[in-house]
């Protein structure tokens, strides 16, 4: 590790506050902050001035303020008081409302903060708040408590050195995960001997993502040198995980205060603006224009009225003396400005308020809607944001992830193949595991004796090579467990294909009991317990797509265990029966089924030495930890002896196929993206009815750029689709467009960086062309072997294409949240793999069938609503002014207002805008049922058909309509004559 | 003002069962009248509209008619007040002038005497202004500091009681009414009081408080283009005299219009004139004040009676008449196509 002294991003820090030996590096001490929390944005001083800095940064509020100076600075027609009352009532609204969510953010902020912590000074235990922990503290951490800050593991009351940890109050898991103290200093119990410790800690600066951590840690014992250990993530203790199953552990503080994982996390992300939302701008824009040229045409006419002087000054209304040596120039600009003031009551100042409040009490109805309510889950839906209600009826694109979210991820174990010999258990009772049904169906020829052999080593294979864990029940102590043999045991991981693996394994006689002092103990058939040493894990990730374990067998074998997709196991094998294999491979992934290969190979004593340093030293690296750890791994997994391979079901959801062609039907493309391979995601396509039986498929795949260029692959598929695209056009003029040619287009993750890759002849932009114009004359898109930032990139691609459609991306797990983030709308799922796709998401709902509810129904209520209510704002402020307009021509320009500063100042903030709003939370103009029985008329709404510029004229001269009645109407009702029965005027 | 609430988890609070109420609020289920358009419905509705429509026309058209009016344009009548009035240094002159005219038919129930004005600005912002609300109220007020410029106070610093434009341009002709009748003119008895709104008599305009109404006004002057002071407006009747008169409060509730009518006096309907203005030939007298050729105005005298649904305008009435029909005839449109196309209807069955 030498000359990495001097990063500029990583930190050092002295264990319970003790400086180094002298003989060790000098290290420029840094300062940390403390452990408070600050969530909120204001104090009690700055709320004020902040907040208002912070309204009046938006254009509407600022030009009210414009209005407001003008008409204290100059003489004006209407009061102050008529534009400064709406302000202050709608700054207020939003400073209330700010205020109030301020001040539960301090409220929260102060729990934390003031919340009693024990830590360990000069051997003693003392309790403090929270707030004064400091960094390098050493912290004592009780069972159910939460960590106050982010820890690095010491030692635990477990002998083992372990911990477990929910953390449910970070990211919504709620499984039990172990984390391992530190080796050297895992044996300290009390506070004395942690106390005695006497170490530096090396780590990078926080970074935001929770699950990676690289640290190093130097442990001094006495004059020796130091002794370096690697601190990865499973060393660090988040803020705002739970410790469970553990008496009490030590810990050392590493990120304090808004420094930890958790406070980086949950600052707020990047805002994203509806479409309603840009074109209430828009519209907003054009009204200040016909302000403007209302107040310039007034102006000009007043002038042109006042040449004559029996006009200008009759003897009955004579000007004062500095009226009239004032400057024309500078008397026509006021009149100007008193004009605009005049006419400002157009612009309409509530409209913000009202729209907000109608967002954020509308999306009370979607989180309070019992349809989307799973009662298996008990979770409903969330709503993360309210900004985005009427986005969701404007969805053009429905980017879907597969596994998890058409699919159940609910694993269930199918076959397994031993070198082309397949197995089934033979009773399959929905995932249960039934404890006589162990038997084994040959279909194949029994296996010889190496067969027998290799069979036995695949299902130890499977049996080692995972990451499960054991859930135990407190009550029942290891001997009692022992005794009873085929106890039903819950085994939970963070992927459910490994607890299908494993509990499918179990039913063919092999059961993975518990992982204990780092031996892993399985059940064999004849109920004998086999005990391996876990040596190394080199866990899973998707873009190695396997993972590998070694283990020592009690014969003191040193066995590798690899498994993954077979895409990444094929290349690494070098014997065994591949072709068998492969075919049935194939053939499963046709049928939909998740395949996983399982290969070994045998270490001898010296190779696993040699692997142990490649994998000490990498992991000793502060920087480029992963990218060194996985050339080790690439260095280490081949040469690999194929044994078999595995044959998973995911079933789908529950009226996936339904929801998916209701949203076709509703004119929005589905294109589902997913790292899966193309066989297995073609399936699950057709089995959602995404493809049809009449769909022709089109590939883009690595495979058929292999045997032509990809140029030519692109021609030949554009020149299908342009074809079909002029047949169609005919077609539908006959109004007979059954029967055209449906396409359904694949393409792989490696096609797709082709076409993505920037050229240096320039002519990337137009392979992308090609590509969008493809993808745009196919009703659907499957992308299949997606890295998760290529889902993000074809999102993006999809939502920066000419036409700007509305995307929406939905995906339950870790790897979606890049493209629910870069999507016009993200939703999570509340779904197995974690909660991270819902806390990243907009709205989060429990099942992918609930989309349907939340396009169709609340989606086209909301754009109905709240385009009505724009278009409503825009049309009663027109009905308001414009008489106030037409007046000027009948009072000779003077400025002479036709209403009452009370109905002036109430018009906007009151009488116009409490009605709508209650419209547009109630207005239901379908019923429901029909919005979902009928999914088209989504495509009425699509495209803002409401907000667009025709809609916006109808509802403009809609307004000067009514005006032109209300004021006419009552000039002719009351011209010249009484109304009253007594005669008086 | 965004609504994501970025709170951090509140540690150690468990979460309660988050199922929603099942109720009709929550679940967007409240009950609606959802109106079915069938061709009965939505026939009936305008047929109903239409029938409304025209009767309440026909009613307010008749009524309309049954309003008896008299104007008369005197403006040029005595071309020679006119002519002096254009200069307005010939102020305290005074100039009569007489206007016939036959009464062919009585006029019966109450009759009102308006005077009009054309083309007389009375809304513009700069006159509308023009007036002291603090110092019509009774109280003392700097009147420097309101809107009454130019006419608040003269060169001398008086204050000018009431000031402003509106006041200071007041209508001062007097009209009086006379009936011949076999040779002997009578004065037609007119009631001057009882023509103002109740809030502008009673809330609006309030006297000075003193023990009479010219030491009230001590220390303040009449307008420049008042002949006399406001304590003398009318000297018979106290409760009619200074701010309270009836005439300056008439005068002082501007018109929304350079066209309008005021109402200026009420036939007093006693002995001869008891059930209203009887057949026979009248003559109005007016003293000739107000000038309005200098602005290219007209005024007129006008004598009305009125009904339940006020003055002579037929507008309402056309309005409904208007409204009724054209329903009417989208009904009998509607009623046109529906045939039509049921017929067609049971054309496409046949096939």
């Amino acid at each position: 590790c030498a000359g990495e002294e001097n990063w500029v991003d990583s930190r050092t820090i002295y264990v319970g506050h003790r400086e180094p030996p002298p003989g060790a590096e000098a290290y420029i001490p840094q300062r940390f902050p403390d452990n408070r929390i600050v969530s909120s944005k204001y104090t009690f001083w700055n709320f004020i001035p902040k907040n208002l800095f912070e309204q009046f940064r938006r254009i509407a509020n600022f030009y009210f303020l414009i209005i407001f100076l003008v008409q204290l600075i100059i003489d004006t027609p209407t009061s102050p008081v008529t534009s400064g009352l709406p302000l202050l009532f709608v700054i207020t609204v939003t400073a209330i409302k700010q205020g109030y969510e301020d001040w539960l953010r301090h409220k929260a902020d102060n729990a934390i903060n003031h919340c009693p912590v024990h830590f360990i000074q000069h051997g003693k235990l003392v309790r403090k708040q929270s707030r004064k922990l400091r960094v390098g503290d050493i912290v004592m951490v009780k069972e159910d408590e939460k960590f106050p800050c982010d820890l690095i593991f010491l030692s635990s009351s477990r002998g083992d050195g372990t911990c477990f940890v929910t953390t449910t109050g970070l990211d919504g898991e709620s499984s039990h995960k172990t984390y391992y103290a530190v080796q050297d200093t895992k044996a300290f119990h009390n506070e004395e001997e942690i106390d005695a410790l006497h170490a530096t800690i090396e780590c990078e600066q926080p970074q935001p993502d929770l699950y990676k951590f690289v640290g190093r840690i130097n442990v001094y014992h006495d004059r020796n040198e130091p002794i370096a250990r690697p601190l990865g993530s499973e060393n660090l203790l988040l803020r705002g995980a739970t410790l469970k199953n553990t008496e009490k552990i030590f810990g050392v503080a590493i990120y304090t205060g808004m420094e930890t994982k958790m406070a980086l996390n949950y600052q707020s992300k990047s805002q994203k603006r509806s479409a309603v939302e840009k074109s209430m701008n828009v519209f907003l824009v054009v009204y200040l224009c016909i302000l403007v040229s209302k107040a310039l045409i007034n102006t000009v006419l007043k002038y042109a009225w006042q040449s004559e002087p029996f006009r200008d000054e009759p003897w009955y209304n004579q000007k004062t003396e500095p009226e009239k040596k004032r400057n024309l120039f500078l008397q026509a600009f006021t009149d100007f400005l008193a004009f605009m003031v005049l006419f400002n009551y157009i612009i309409p100042v509530s409209m913000y308020v009202t729209v907000e409040m109608q967002k954020f009490l509308g999306s009370y109805f979607i989180a309070w809607d019992e349809e989307m309510f799973d009662e298996d889950t008990g979770e409903g839906p969330l709503v993360n944001t309210s900004d985005l209600n009427e986005e969701l009826g404007q969805i053009e694109y429905v980017f879907t992830d597969k596994t998890g979210t058409l699919t159940e991820n609910n694993m269930e174990f199918i076959e397994c193949c031993i070198e082309g010999h397949v197995y089934v258990p033979h009773v399959i009772c929905n995932g249960q595991i039934l404890h006589d049904c162990t038997g084994i169906d040959m279909i194949d020829s029994s296996p010889g004796s190496s067969g027998k052999e290799r069979e036995e080593l695949f299902f130890r294979a499977l049996c080692l090579c995972h990451t499960v864990q054991v859930k135990e029940d407190d009550n029942v102590d290891g001997l009692k467990k022992n005794q009873v043999p085929r106890r039903s045991c819950i085994y939970i991981s963070s992927s459910p294909d490994e607890v299908a693996l494993v509990e499918g394994i179990q039913r063919l006689g092999y059961t993975y009991l518990r992982l204990k002092d780092n031996y892993m103990e399985i059940l064999n058939r004849e109920n004998n317990i086999e005990k391996f040493e876990l040596l190394e894990v080199f866990s899973f990730d998707s873009v190695r797509r396997r993972m590998s374990v070694i283990v020592k067998s009690s014969t003191g074998d040193i066995f590798l265990f690899c498994k993954g997709a077979d895409s990444s196991i094929f290349p690494r094998v070098k014997e065994g029966k591949i072709d068998q294999v492969r075919a049935r491979v194939e053939r499963n992934a046709v049928e939909g089924l998740r395949t996983l290969c399982v290969a070994y190979k045998k270490l001898t004593d010296e190779e696993y030495s040699g692997v142990q340093k490649l994998l000490q030293s990498a992991k000793l690296a502060l920087q480029d930890r992963d990218k060194k750890l996985a050339e080790v791994y690439e260095k280490i997994e081949r040469d690999f002896i194929l044994l078999g391979a595995t044959a998973v079901e995911d079933r789908l959801q529950e009226k996936a196929a339904d929801t998916i062609e209701a949203l076709q039907k509703a004119g929005i493309k589905v294109w589902v993206l997913t790292g899966d391979k193309m066989e297995t995601a073609a399936a699950t396509c057709y089995a959602c009815k995404l493809f049809r039986r009449n769909t022709q498929i089109l590939e883009l795949t690595t495979k058929k750029i292999e045997e032509q260029s990809l140029h030519d692959v692109l021609f030949d598929l554009n020149k299908t689709v342009i074809r079909q695209n002029g047949s169609l056009t005919r077609d539908t003029f006959s109004g007979l467009s059954t029967d055209t040619q449906d396409y359904g287009l694949i393409i792989d993750g490696a096609a797709l960086s082709l076409i993505m890759k920037p050229r240096h002849d320039g002519s990337s932009g137009n392979y992308r062309e090609i590509f969008l114009n493809i993808c745009r004359n196919c009703s659907a898109v499957l992308c299949c072997r997606m890295a998760p930032l290529q889902k993000a990139q074809i999102v993006k691609l999809i939502k920066l294409s000419k036409e700007h459609p509305i995307t929406l991306a939905i995906g339950d797990g870790a790897n979606d949240v890049s493209m629910i983030l870069e999507a016009h709308v993200g939703i999570g799922i509340i779904g197995k793999e974690g909660r991270q796709a819902a806390r990243n998401s907009d709205y989060a709902i429990p099942k992918f069938k609930h989309l349907k509810k939340m396009l169709l129904v609340h989606g086209h209520f909301y754009y109905i609503r709240i385009s009505e209510l724009v278009q409503y704002f825009f049309y009663k402020n027109v009905c308001f002014i414009f008489p106030q307009f037409l007046y000027q021509f009948f009072c000779g320009f003077s400025q002479q207002t036709l209403y009452d500063t009370a109905y002036l100042t109430l018009y906007n903030i009151s009488f116009t805008s409490l009605p709508i709003l209650l419209y547009s939370l109630m207005e239901q103009h379908v019923s429901p049922d029909t919005l979902k029985r009928e999914p088209s008329l989504y495509r009425d709404v699509a495209k803002n058909a409401l907000l667009r510029w025709r809609a916006f004229i109808y509802w403009t001269f809609l307004g000067v309509f009514d005006a032109l009645v209300f004021f006419f109407g009552a000039y002719l009702l009351l011209d010249n004559t009484v109304v009253t029965s007594n005669g008086q005027v | 003002m965004k609504n994501k609430t970025s709170f951090l988890p509140r540690e150690g609070e468990a979460q309660p069962s988050r199922c929603p109420d099942n109720s009709a609020f929550k679940q967007q289920r409240l009950p609606a009248w959802k109106p079915q358009l069938t061709i009965a419905s939505v026939l009936s509705s305008f047929f109903l509209t239409g029938a409304f429509c025209l009767t309440v026309g026909v009613c307010l058209v008749l009524s309309a008619n049954s309003v008896r009016e008299i104007q008369v344009d005197y403006s040029d009548k005595c071309s020679d007040c006119s002519k002096l009035r254009e200069n307005s240094s010939n102020w305290n002159k005074e100039c009569h002038c007489s206007v016939n005219f036959t009464l062919k038919e009585d006029i019966l129930g109450d009759v009102f005497m308006y005077y009009g004005l054309q083309n007389f600005y009375q809304n513009h912002r700069r006159y509308v202004r023009s007036r002291s609300d603090a110092q019509l109220l009774g109280r003392k007020v700097n009147i420097q500091r309101s809107n009454c410029a130019p006419f608040s106070t003269y060169g001398n610093g008086t204050p000018m009681a009431p000031c402003g434009a509106i006041a200071n341009s007041m209508f001062n002709d007097t009209i009086d009414l006379f009936y011949s009748h076999n040779s002997s003119v009578i004065q037609v008895p007119l009631l001057k009081t009882g023509n103002s709104w109740w809030t502008d008599k009673n809330v609006k305009f309030r006297n000075p408080k003193s023990y009479n109404l010219s030491s009230a006004f001590a220390g303040t002057a009449r307008p420049p283009y008042w002949q006399k002071p406001v304590y003398l407006l009318d000297e018979e009747d106290e409760r009619n005299n200074g701010y309270v008169n009836d005439d300056f409060i008439v005068w002082m509730r501007v018109s929304a219009f350079a066209t309008f009518r005021n109402l200026y006096r009420r036939l007093r309907r006693v002995r001869r004139f008891a059930e209203g203005l009887p057949a026979g030939n009248y003559t109005f007298r007016i003293s000739y004040n107000f000038p309005v050729t200098r602005f290219k105005g007209r005024k007129h005298v006008i004598l009305s009676t009125v009904v339940w649904s006020g003055g002579s305008n037929p507008f309402l009435g056309i309005a409904y008449l208007v409204t009724g029909t054209a329903a009417t005839l989208t009904g009998f449109v509607i009623t046109g196509i529906h045939l039509k196309l049921r017929k067609k209807k049971t054309y496409f069955q046949r096939q």
